[in-house]
């Protein structure tokens, strides 16, 4: 008690010098100026698991929020930060992975703590993870956000050796680049087969933009005989349908081919094959098999999973598990809520819910439901734009989050102004997540 | 009558700023719902570049484009569909967190 006294009248105290700051010169009273007042004490630990969109923000939010007083530490296995967004337009030819792959230095700069290390278990009645490289660490409060991982085992021969070639390139990084080799080895009237999953898949519109990218790569190299083959688990296309079919038809006529209902479960490596639970064979040069997702591989393991055995179930005003306390859970390893997509966006915001709900919560205060935002952009070729949005609030009777009536909507038509948006939406997000 | 007395607590906590922590908590609030629009416009509204920066931002004039984004009367790619999902009181908020913002 008296510590939780004592750390209230900390936190009073540093609202009130904040508030004076402002008074005195119009100044931020929460910009993160931490290194010009002395160290804050700490109020607790809290530990991010996963350095993509939607742990950074967490990780970034706590410290920034809570004025420095929360330890934040970001464990984190990869060394380099690489977006998934912008990474079809890699593919295509039209950005670089300098472009798409950024550090995380400056994010320790801020005061986070950012470890390169592996959790390998989390034990939620004691608060303790265990790591690859370090020993335990204790949290007050777990932050896991480790996207999604893949169900291999729901296609037949997709094997270790099998996902050496068939590549999934749905999470950025070294698959990028490889998938891009590939594409770049396809000669003129070669086929290019992507398979996508029945959905909740990590970014619905992503794939129908990855077909727009590399129809665009056939094309600008004289390919116009080569096709692109999409293998679609699903009834129809999942995002902005009218927006892909009509680029579809204007830009790549009779390059795109799209078939609807179709589940991929089976790999022929050596005939270069994909094949369906109905009997379909299609071949092609390239193989591109995006497999049935899930939570990632940590939250599955933690116990976090509750729903479908896919998916994590959370509090919506606090992202908090509803299986394990003081545990929080981002991204696309949650069940989404209605109309919400899985995105690097959505991700963002729930980085920010649960950041706001932590900082209060370890503060002493209750936390509010927040609104979310969502956009996604998407590039029909290397310029022109199209986007979906939506706004998402909290309804305390049904205690999930819904998209607000009449808000949000899609482009009326792809442009070059919103291509120029979505570029500068990118550069914005990762500096909200990664500065 | 409740939103005006919301947008009232916001107004008196961004023009008085005391030294009552109730108003810097009001802020403190806000602050959470202005990073809604962090994704596009920057961390507190410091766009990097290629989208307006919102700090430091007019609080009377945020108020007035973002009513007319909802009500369609001013030019927008994306901006007339995600400002219907706020409300006024909720407006008024960002607006008054911006406005204390350094540009």
């Amino acid at each position: 008690m008296a510590e939780i006294l004592k750390n209230r009248r900390h936190v009073l105290k540093a609202g009130a010098a904040g508030a004076a700051v402002v008074a005195a010169g119009g100044l931020a009273g929460c910009a993160t100026q931490q290194t010009a007042a002395p160290a804050p004490k700490k109020i607790g630990r809290v530990i991010v698991i996963g350095g993509g969109y939607g742990g950074l923000t967490a990780a970034k939010y706590i410290n920034k929020w809570s004025g420095g007083a929360i330890e934040v530490y970001l464990i984190e296995r990869e060394r380099q930060f690489y977006s998934c967004p912008i990474s079809n337009l890699v593919l295509g030819g039209a950005q670089t992975m300098d472009f798409i792959t950024h550090s995380y230095s400056k994010l320790r700069e801020q005061g986070v703590i950012v470890l390169n290390d592996e959790v390998t278990a989390i034990d939620p009645a004691k608060q303790v993870i265990s790591l690859k490289k370090i020993a335990n660490l204790s949290y007050d409060r777990l932050v896991v956000s480790p996207g999604v991982d893949f169900d291999f085992g729901k296609i037949a021969g997709l094997n270790d050796e099998a996902q050496k070639t068939v590549l999934h390139s749905w999470k950025a990084g070294a698959q990028t680049m490889a998938l891009r080799q590939q594409l770049d080895a396809v000669p003129n009237g070669g086929v290019y087969v992507m398979s996508i999953p029945k959905a909740p898949y990590r970014c619905p519109p992503g794939p129908y933009e990855r077909a727009c990218q590399v129809a665009n790569l056939f094309k600008r190299k004289g390919n116009t005989k080569s096709k692109v083959v999409i293998m679609d688990a699903n009834p129809d296309i999942q995002s902005k349908k009218g927006l892909f079919t009509k680029a579809w038809a204007d830009l790549y006529p009779g390059m795109i081919e799209y078939n609807a209902n179709m589940v991929v479960n089976e790999v022929d490596v050596k005939n270069r094959r994909l094949i369906t639970e109905t009997g379909d064979r299609i071949q092609g040069n390239v193989l591109n098999v995006i497999p049935p997702m899930r939570a990632g591989d940590l939250a599955m393991k933690s116990g976090l999973v509750n729903v479908n055995n896919m998916w994590c179930g959370v509090d919506w005003i606090t992202c908090e598990s509803l299986v394990h306390k003081n545990v929080h859970v981002l991204g696309d390893s949650t069940f989404s809520a209605p109309g919400m997509p899985k995105s690097g966006h959505m991700a963002n915001q729930h980085g920010k819910t649960a950041a706001a709900a932590i900082v209060e919560l370890m503060n002493g205060r209750q936390p509010s439901p927040l609104t979310m935002a969502n956009t996604c952009y998407s590039f029909i070729d290397e310029r022109n734009v199209v986007h979906v949005a939506s706004v998402h609030q909290y309804d305390p009777v049904d205690k999930t989050m819904k998209t607000v009536p009449g808000s949000g909507g899609l482009s009326s038509a792809a442009t070059e102004l919103e291509g120029q948006y979505a570029l500068s939406w990118a550069r914005n997000i990762w500096a909200d997540m990664l500065t | 009558m409740r939103k005006q007395i919301g947008l009232a607590a916001i107004l008196s906590a961004a023009a008085l700023l005391g030294s009552a922590s109730v108003q810097a908590q009001d802020l403190g609030k806000a602050r959470y719902l202005a990073a809604n629009c962090a994704n596009c416009h920057g961390t507190d509204g410091r766009s990097v570049g290629g989208i307006a920066s919102l700090a430091g931002y007019e609080r009377a004039r945020f108020i007035q484009v973002m009513t007319e984004y909802r009500e369609g009367k001013r030019p927008a790619t994306i901006m007339h569909q995600i400002s219907k999902g706020y409300s006024d009181d909720q407006v008024a908020q960002m607006a008054a967190f911006f406005a204390a913002q350094k540009k």
